[in-house]
């Protein structure tokens, strides 16, 4: 039992992991119906120039952290500028391929800035493992965990209490209605891609800790990817509760489905799993029903 | 009237120059040795394939402004960006091989693109070397007589490890009622060294855990939770890329001892170990060629090359493991160049015929390599018509939290074994593939 808790506990830390990553889609796409599939890049981007300034300029983390944010943030309000505004009204098609222009320009401009090569990133967020009884867990993974959670408690004030956060709702309710009341598309756009930037900046440290970054991290997309499926893309819950059971799933089907049927299923199991969920709601967990009236 | 006399003559007098540069261009090129260079300094594994492309280059670089060429015979470098990926790599086998003389040596720099350009070479004549990857089997020379494995093969570094962990238990019978793991990347690679630990389980009676990990292996818990409830006593590691830094750290985390971790040759890289900061302090693995930049040829490369502003990249990766691969494939080649003018005539570039005699019988004592500035860093090597690999000698290094130290001398494989493996698996490929093994009597 201790073993299977072990299992357990280890999955839906490793969930929240993935969590993180779909937030950023999430929170893109809620506010402008635009799947990002840059965000993985941004991730990338985001700890390459952490690391490369706390690496090869000896910049302290507590100025390359915020630097970041601020890169991110002009970041946003270039994409918004370069791509988005010429693309508006266009099918969503349009947008979601230049988003894949923008995945490669960005990992494109990290690399000419800080090379290919791997860094470390450790910004002491200690790793030590916990004992409890014969249960071992990660002091890295709790603290990601404790991020999540404080990161997730932002966004929802953020999105409930501040007048930015009711035009962002009600631009994901409507653009149309929105901008007949006048409320600015392009800066609401800014803003949104801003936000996800700062969520990838978080995405980058701890995803950067964990691996060390370097241009492979894109892939940690792809665990994103069967969260989103199964938390909908238009939820912030949805997102923790989907990594949540994505997690914990995968781990649990790799230790007890994986010497049965080979091992290294997890990677593909994730996908099994939101797909099961999809047969029973299509939308994800936490999706909205789109119903279209001819 | 004279504006067009001038025209004309102006463009005659252009061509001319033209042709006369072009002429002088054939020339040069005619009395270079071409090489063509693929690489992978961009993609998801740009961190393993830089470090290589900058040894590779810098050593080229070095024979031409130290040597001026091999016997006055300088070597036209072109690089070619696989990203590590088999259709580019293709692509960039089939452009660059009949560019300036023609190409003679290829080095493919990865499994898929070696497994796909081995047909290509043996129709076009061109040398393949592969270095550590690609197919173990091409190290039984009678099937495919144009690539050779110098200095090693997956197959036998894993003997030679087990020779290690052997010597570390104070003999091979101590090997009963151990339990070692096989944690490895999911697919053809990661598996490549199951059939020497199967055999070596069997006849030793340990216990071999086959634990895959499913590429790019960025989350590895529940794998290494798997691992930790069985307390292995030793672990082989055989990752790549983003894995092995992954795998160190998240086996550290758990409490498994990493100075007990030996990782394969491509799991021994200082990007292997980086990413893990501290965690990866202990950690081993198994290589072909010295650590560290302790060596003349350095001395050579900083006055030849890295002063002059010639090296390839900024000069940070020297004395990397990556690095290190990067110097000693370039000398495997230029050494096999050097003995086929030496047969067939100095002071001129060899031909693809030539190429191939040479690193058919390609010799390299260590007293040879100590010439060369590099004794302890390449491995000597004897080529003969059956074997392509050499002895195959390795060593076993140890990551110290700043750099690499090498823990053992140079360790010889169990040639009875993988010979015979070899053999077989090269005679099944000839038998799909049609092709007549030659005879090496």
């Amino acid at each position: 039992m201790a073993f299977f808790i072990e299992v357990l506990v280890g999955g839906l830390l490793a969930g929240i992991m993935y969590s993180l990553v779909a937030l950023g889609f999430v929170l893109i796409f809620k506010a402008s119906g635009v799947f990002n599939f840059a965000q993985a890049a941004m991730v990338l981007f985001a700890a390459m120039f952490i690391a490369g300034m706390y690496g090869d300029w000896g910049v302290p983390f507590w100025i390359a952290i915020p630097a970041t944010i601020v890169l991110m943030i002009g970041v946003a309000w270039g994409i918004e500028r370069v791509v988005l505004r010429p693309l508006v009204n266009q099918e969503p098609i349009i947008m979601f391929m230049s988003t894949i222009g923008i995945f490669f320009a960005l990992i494109g401009i990290a690399e000419i800035f800080w090379g290919s090569r791997s860094r470390t990133l450790d910004v002491g967020i200690p790793s030590d493992p916990i004992f409890v009884g014969d249960m071992l867990f990660q002091m890295y993974d709790l603290i990601t965990a404790g991020i999540v959670a404080v990161l997730v408690v932002l966004l929802v004030i953020f999105s409930q209490k501040t007048r930015m956060g009711r035009v962002l709702r009600a631009v994901a309710d409507d653009h149309q209605a929105a901008q007949s009341v006048g409320i600015k598309l392009n800066t609401v756009w800014v803003v949104v891609w801003s936000i996800s930037g700062v969520v990838a900046v978080v995405a980058g440290i701890v995803w950067g800790g964990a691996l060390g970054v370097q241009p492979v991290m894109v892939d940690v997309a792809f665990k994103a990817l069967p969260v989103l499926l199964l938390g909908g893309l238009t939820s912030i819950p949805g997102a923790i509760i989907a990594g949540l059971i994505i997690g914990a799933g995968e781990a649990l089907a790799e230790v007890y489905l994986g010497p049965i049927i080979g091992g290294g299923i997890d990677n593909w199991f994730a996908y099994i799993i939101a797909m099961a969920f999809m047969v029973w709601r299509p939308e994800g967990l936490f999706g909205e029903k789109i119903i279209e009236r001819i | 009237m004279t504006t067009p006399i001038l025209k004309k003559a102006a463009f005659i007098g252009l061509g001319a120059v033209i042709g006369l540069g072009s002429i002088f261009a054939a020339k040069a090129q005619a009395e270079e040795q071409y090489l063509p260079s693929l690489v992978y300094r961009t993609g998801p594994f740009a961190p393993s394939g830089i470090g290589f492309a900058d040894g590779f280059a810098d050593y080229v670089t070095l024979i031409n402004e130290r040597d001026g060429g091999i016997n006055g015979v300088k070597i036209r470098l072109e690089e070619c960006e696989t990203a590590y990926s088999n259709d580019r790599g293709v692509e960039c086998y089939e452009r660059l091989k009949d560019r300036g003389n023609g190409a003679t040596v290829v080095a493919p720099l990865s499994t898929g693109i070696t497994y796909a350009v081995i047909p290509r070479s043996r129709r076009d004549g061109i040398v393949v070397s592969t270095m550590g990857y690609g197919r173990a089997d091409a190290a039984y020379g009678p099937v495919l007589d144009n690539v050779f494995m110098v200095p090693t093969t997956y197959w036998s570094s894993m003997t030679a490890t087990l020779q290690y962990i052997a010597d570390q238990e104070g003999g091979w019978e101590n090997l009963q009622g151990k339990d070692i793991v096989h944690a490895y990347h999911d697919s053809a690679y990661g598996r490549e060294p199951l059939g020497v630990l199967r055999h070596y389980a069997e006849e030793y009676g340990f216990t071999l855990h086959e634990m895959a990990i499913s590429p790019p292996g960025v989350e590895q818990r529940s794998v290494w939770t798997q691992i930790r409830r069985i307390q292995p006593d030793w672990v082989s590691l055989y990752g790549w890329g983003v894995m092995n830094p992954t795998a160190i750290r998240t086996a550290a985390s758990m409490g498994i001892d990493v100075s007990r971790m030996i990782g394969g040759i491509y799991a021994a890289q200082d990007d292997a170990v980086e990413p893990a900061g501290r965690s990866a302090v202990g950690y081993k693995a198994v290589t072909f060629h010295g650590p560290g930049a302790d060596y003349p040829i350095y001395d050579d490369l900083k006055q030849y090359v890295y002063d002059r502003g010639l090296a390839a990249g900024d000069g940070d990766l020297s004395g990397t493991i990556a690095y290190n691969r990067g110097l000693i494939n370039a000398g495997y080649i230029v050494e096999a160049w050097r003995q086929a003018q030496a047969e067939h005539g100095e002071g001129r570039p060899v031909t693809r015929e030539e190429t191939l005699w040479a690193w058919q019988q390609l010799t390299i004592p260590e007293s040879r390599t100590e010439e060369l500035g590099m004794g302890g860093l390449m491995p000597p090597v004897e080529v003969t018509c059956e074997n392509h690999e050499g002895p195959g000698l390795v060593l076993i290094q140890q990551w110290n939290g700043e750099s690499w130290e090498q823990v053992t001398d140079w360790l010889e494989p169990n040639r009875e074994l993988v010979e015979g493996m070899y053999k077989a698996s090269a005679e099944r490929y000839a038998q799909e593939e049609g092709i007549e093994p030659r005879s090496c009597d």
